[in-house]
């Protein structure tokens, strides 16, 4: 091999660089946090798959029902009907910010645009 | 054939049209006028290398040897393990096509095969077929294709219609450079014995008498004796020049073009006119009488073999450095393969200008100095009497040679030199000069006359641009720096620019100089009238 | 033809991950083995690709000078386009890699009638430059999913890629759009300009259907076919962590075909035209110094040719040159015969 005082060094950046996942999550790799799931209720307003990909989506749909259209009644797939409030629906259950929402959002680096505006009780506590 | 006339030869040429055929699928046609004539096979006896008797390349059957193949694969496979280069330009080619209008040859002919990006295809296509199972497998689909003799036709074709500008070097996201493909794909085709005559003569003379058209040392020196007669007619002066003297400090090497053919051999009387004025300890070689290399088109052993004869001679005359004239492709040699070739360089010392004082630090290793860069500093130095009002009945712009632009980057030099020897100096458009030069369109070997109506074509874009300057500014010099340029520009001109001459850029000089004792000058070293002298003429 | 071959290829890969895991259920030959293998050809691949160069020495060096030498000290050389010093080739190399400098060069040439006319073409530099730094910053964005907790630079990196926030939930990543434009341009430009379009091969094609199906594939799960995040996380956490699972939730369909298609385009990369991204640094035209006469470039392989020297030379003509009136020097061959002895 030829010129080895520089291929080599490419080499070694070149495999640092494509294995830099690996070893950049050497010594501090954590893990993966479990979101804690209400205790009382076992059903949500969609199915639980449903709900993993797309809450998002239905939490977007929500937010444009309620406040640009005026409408406050959600029906789901299986023609269950269920009130449009972040606070009043989805937080009745899921109360604890840090302990569900916040875990996988962290995670998987997602930044929800929910806590402009909305506060969880623990939190309103706080500031009372 | 005959030539056709200017305004027909581009008739045909569309840059946007491409055959509807698939280019592998396109036989090469043997037309007169596009290709070279095959070498005669005493000059490859002559110098050992194998040839394939009598033939021409527009005979239907080549009489390629039996193992053609074997040797074909051999060759191609010895280069990829000696050039890193080759290697990796057959690797990494994506096809983005930014090369493909940038060679003068695909702007004459709008010929695809022309393309860099093809010409390299064209090996890239038999190293995929021959030697990759997957690209076997996927054929076309991959770029792939087997090797046939019409391959080997294509081959001569076509890179016997490249010059080894580098242009397309320049444009290259990657670099890659078709000169270097051209350079190894000439020397696999020369295992076979295919050559052409108008590029090995030239060889077999340099090796066995010392120059290119093979003048013998005695009528070198009585040719030059001419062109001193010549300029003691112009200027009252006597030159003397000296010849093969030991011990001289500079060993003076001049391309044989320029001390043989109009309109060299008033360059030539530039460089004499010039060392004459600075009384300087210099040495011309009737052994080492070239510093062209047509080696340099056929192989790069030829080429390392013709300009050992610089080294020893050197040597042998104990100078202290050496000083090249002003040749394209020949300083593509100097500047990047003596060193390799010849060094390390012990036996002389690093340039030092003896007028000037300035030492070459950028030549401190291999030791040898353009003669632009010695002339820029004498006249940075004012060392030099100038008189550029004897260069006014010229108006004169700069070609950039190719191989001095792109394997050199040697601009601003000759640029200093013709702004202080000349009052009218006016640049080409911006696309077509410096490192975007065109070649003179027969350059590496190609300026031979049965070529002629490929040279029209391949120096089409560099003439268009002259012409351009000429109806605008009313040029009528182009000046240069290489010898090739110096044979076939007078052609092309004529072809495409009538009224335009082509000189280089030391006949400038030597027209500037204001020589101790000499008379006053009516002429230019032409013979030509001074402006406001003509009537004393 | 080769477009037509080389989108049909795409399609049947598309197909594959598609029956094997949605009809077949095979989520971790798809999720894990394919991935893995893929990975260890695209490493060993161009480690390879990298040797088999390196093999080779550069025998000469032959910078393809694009600017003025460094010759006098008055005269202003062209510090990138003429390197003289190893700092100066890594300047040029930085811009030629990282702002693709020579391709911003690119000209047009028209011939309208007899003349010829050029102009700046740019576009083709526009497109490429656009496609790979999406490419790249997607790809190290990408590590959110392969890295927990996830670097800084990298959370910093995503948002400033999605800071526009006014296009829908969840936000648009710009290099989503660039990328996708960039890809887009490249293969009409392969397909309309009719010099490309005739020198392309069916290989000059299909990384570039590949590649875009990723795009889409990529853009798709996060807009329209949305997969569990979490799952895909634990999934590709474990790739990178050597602990493999197969999350218990199923992941849509698209996920493997997307990660598929990764796989595909690394097990490809060394061995085509796509080797241009490391071959880039081996390119002799622009890695190596114009600094010729200053300091010598050895070459391995260089061997001594036989060349007529003085004395053959000299005999040869010894008549004609006497008859000259120029001199002969025999002191010179008698040394050199002496010399020869010795040897």
């Amino acid at each position: 091999m030829y010129n080895a005082n520089k291929v080599i060094p490419g080499i070694i950046i070149f495999i640092l660089f494509f294995t830099a996942p690996i070893w950049l999550n050497f010594g501090r790799l954590e893990a993966i946090p479990q979101p804690e799931l209400p205790k009382g209720e076992k059903k949500c307003v969609e199915s639980k798959e449903y709900m993993r990909a797309y809450h998002m989506k239905l939490l977007d749909d929500w937010r444009k029902k309620a406040i640009r259209e005026n409408q406050y009644i959600y029906i789901n797939s299986k023609g269950e009907k269920y009130r449009i409030s972040l606070q009043k629906t989805c937080l009745k259950c899921h109360n604890n910010r840090e302990k569900f929402c916040d875990r996988c959002h962290n995670f998987v680096i997602t930044h929800p645009d929910c806590w402009h505006c909305h506060f969880t009780k623990e939190e309103a506590k706080k500031w009372q | 054939m005959a030539l056709p006339k200017p305004d027909e030869l581009l008739q045909n040429v569309n840059l946007n049209r491409t055959p509807s055929q698939h280019w592998m699928d396109i036989k090469t046609e043997f037309k007169p006028g596009t290709y070279c004539y095959a070498v005669e096979p005493q000059v490859m006896k002559d110098l050992g290398l194998p040839n394939l008797g009598s033939w021409q390349p527009h005979d239907e059957k080549w009489p390629l040897p039996e193992n053609w193949k074997e040797i074909v694969r051999d060759a191609i496979k010895t280069r990829m393990e000696r050039f890193r280069s080759f290697k990796l330009f057959m690797d990494i080619c994506v096809r983005c096509g930014a090369c493909a209008d940038k060679c003068h040859f695909f702007l004459g002919t709008g010929d695809p095969k022309n393309m860099p990006v093809l010409r390299a295809e064209l090996i890239r296509s038999i190293i995929k077929g021959e030697f990759s199972t997957f690209a076997k497998l996927f054929g076309r689909f991959a770029g792939a294709r087997p090797l046939t003799e019409d391959v080997i036709k294509e081959w001569f074709f076509y890179f016997y219609q490249c010059t080894e500008c580098r242009r397309c070097s320049v444009f290259c996201p990657y670099g890659i450079d078709t000169a270097e493909v051209t350079i190894i794909m000439r020397e696999i085709l020369h295992e076979l014995g295919i050559a052409i005559d108008w590029a090995m003569k030239p060889v077999r003379f340099s090796h066995f008498i010392g120059n290119h058209i093979g003048i013998q040392p005695h009528t070198m020196k009585e040719i030059i004796e001419y062109l001193v007669a010549d300029i003691e007619e112009i200027t009252g002066v006597k030159i003397e020049v000296p010849f093969n003297k030991k011990g001289a400090e500079i060993l003076f090497v001049p391309p044989s073009g320029d001390y043989f053919a109009d309109p060299g051999i008033y360059n030539f009387m530039g460089y004499l006119i010039l060392f004459h004025h600075l009384g300087l300890d210099y040495t011309i070689s009737t052994y080492a009488s070239e510093s062209g290399n047509f080696g340099f088109f056929n192989k790069l052993e030829l080429a390392k073999k013709l300009h050992a004869k610089i080294y020893e001679e050197a040597k042998r005359l104990k100078v202290k450095w050496i000083l090249g004239g002003e040749c394209g492709h020949m300083w593509r040699v100097w500047h990047q393969y003596h060193n390799t070739w010849y060094g390390p360089v012990n036996f002389l010392e690093v340039p030092k200008s003896p007028i000037t004082g300035t030492v070459f630090e950028h030549a401190k290793d291999n030791k040898i100095i353009h003669i632009c860069e010695f002339t820029a500093d004498l006249i940075a130095h004012n060392k030099i009497k100038l008189d550029p009002s004897r260069n006014d009945h010229v108006i004169v712009t700069y070609h950039d040679s190719c191989n001095p632009a792109r394997a050199m980057g040697f601009f601003e030099e000759p640029r200093f030199i013709l702004k202080h020897v000349c009052n009218n100096f006016v640049e080409m458009p911006e696309n077509t000069i410096r490192e975007k030069t065109f070649c003179c369109g027969s350059g590496s070997g190609l300026n031979t006359d049965e070529y002629m109506e490929m040279r029209m074509r391949g120096g089409f874009p560099r003439a268009n641009a002259v012409e351009y300057v000429h109806k605008k500014y009313g040029v009528n010099h182009l000046a240069c720096i290489c010898a090739i340029d110096r044979a076939v520009f007078p052609a092309l001109m004529n072809y495409w620019v009538p009224g335009v001459d082509v000189c280089g850029v030391h006949e400038l000089v030597g027209n500037a100089i204001v020589l101790d004792g000499e008379k006053e000058r009516t002429t230019d070293l032409r013979y030509r009238p001074l402006k406001g002298k003509e009537e004393e003429v | 033809m080769n477009v037509g071959w080389s989108l049909l290829a795409v399609i049947v890969l598309l197909l594959i991950p598609w029956i094997g895991v949605g009809v077949l259920g095979l989520d971790s030959l798809f999720g894990i083995v394919i991935p893995y293998a893929c990975f260890l050809v695209f490493i060993i691949g161009l480690i390879y690709k990298m040797i088999y160069w390196a093999k080779s020495p550069q025998p000469f060096k032959i910078p393809t000078t694009c600017g003025q030498q460094k010759s006098l000290s008055w005269i202003k050389h062209s510090r990138l386009e003429s390197p003289f010093t190893t700092w100066e080739v890594v300047l040029r190399m930085f811009f030629e890699i990282v702002f693709f400098r020579s391709l911003f060069r690119n000209l047009r040439a028209e011939l309208q009638g007899r003349r010829l006319i050029y102009g700046s073409a740019k576009w083709l530099w526009l497109g490429a430059i656009l496609f790979h730094w999406s490419f790249f910053i997607i790809l190290l964005r990408h590590l959110r999913l392969f890295t927990n907790p996830v670097p800084e630079i990298i959370q910093g990196l995503d948002f400033m890629d999605s800071f526009l926030q006014t296009l829908g939930v969840p936000p648009v990543y710009i290099t989503d759009v660039l990328i996708i434009a960039g890809l887009t341009f490249l293969l009409l430009r392969r397909l309309v300009d009719p010099k490309v379009s005739y020198l392309s091969h069916g290989s000059d094609y299909f990384p570039l259907f590949l590649i875009l199906s990723i795009a889409i594939t990529g853009v798709l799960m996060r807009y329209a076919i949305k997969v569990d995040i979490y799952g895909v996380k634990h999934l590709t956490l474990g790739l990178v962590t050597l602990k493999p699972t197969i999350p218990d939730v199923k992941i849509g369909t698209i996920f493997y075909i997307h990660i598929f298609l990764v796989s595909v385009l690394a097990a490809y990369f060394p061995f085509s035209k796509l080797c241009h991204m490391v071959g880039v640094f081996f390119s002799p035209t622009r890695n190596m110094a114009n600094n010729n006469r200053y300091v010598r470039h050895v070459n391995p392989w260089d061997y001594p040719v036989k060349y007529t020297t003085y004395c053959e030379w000299q005999e040869r003509f010894r008549d004609l040159l006497e008859q000259a009136g120029l001199p002969i020097d025999d002191e010179w061959c008698k040394e050199q015969q002496q010399t020869q002895k010795t040897q």
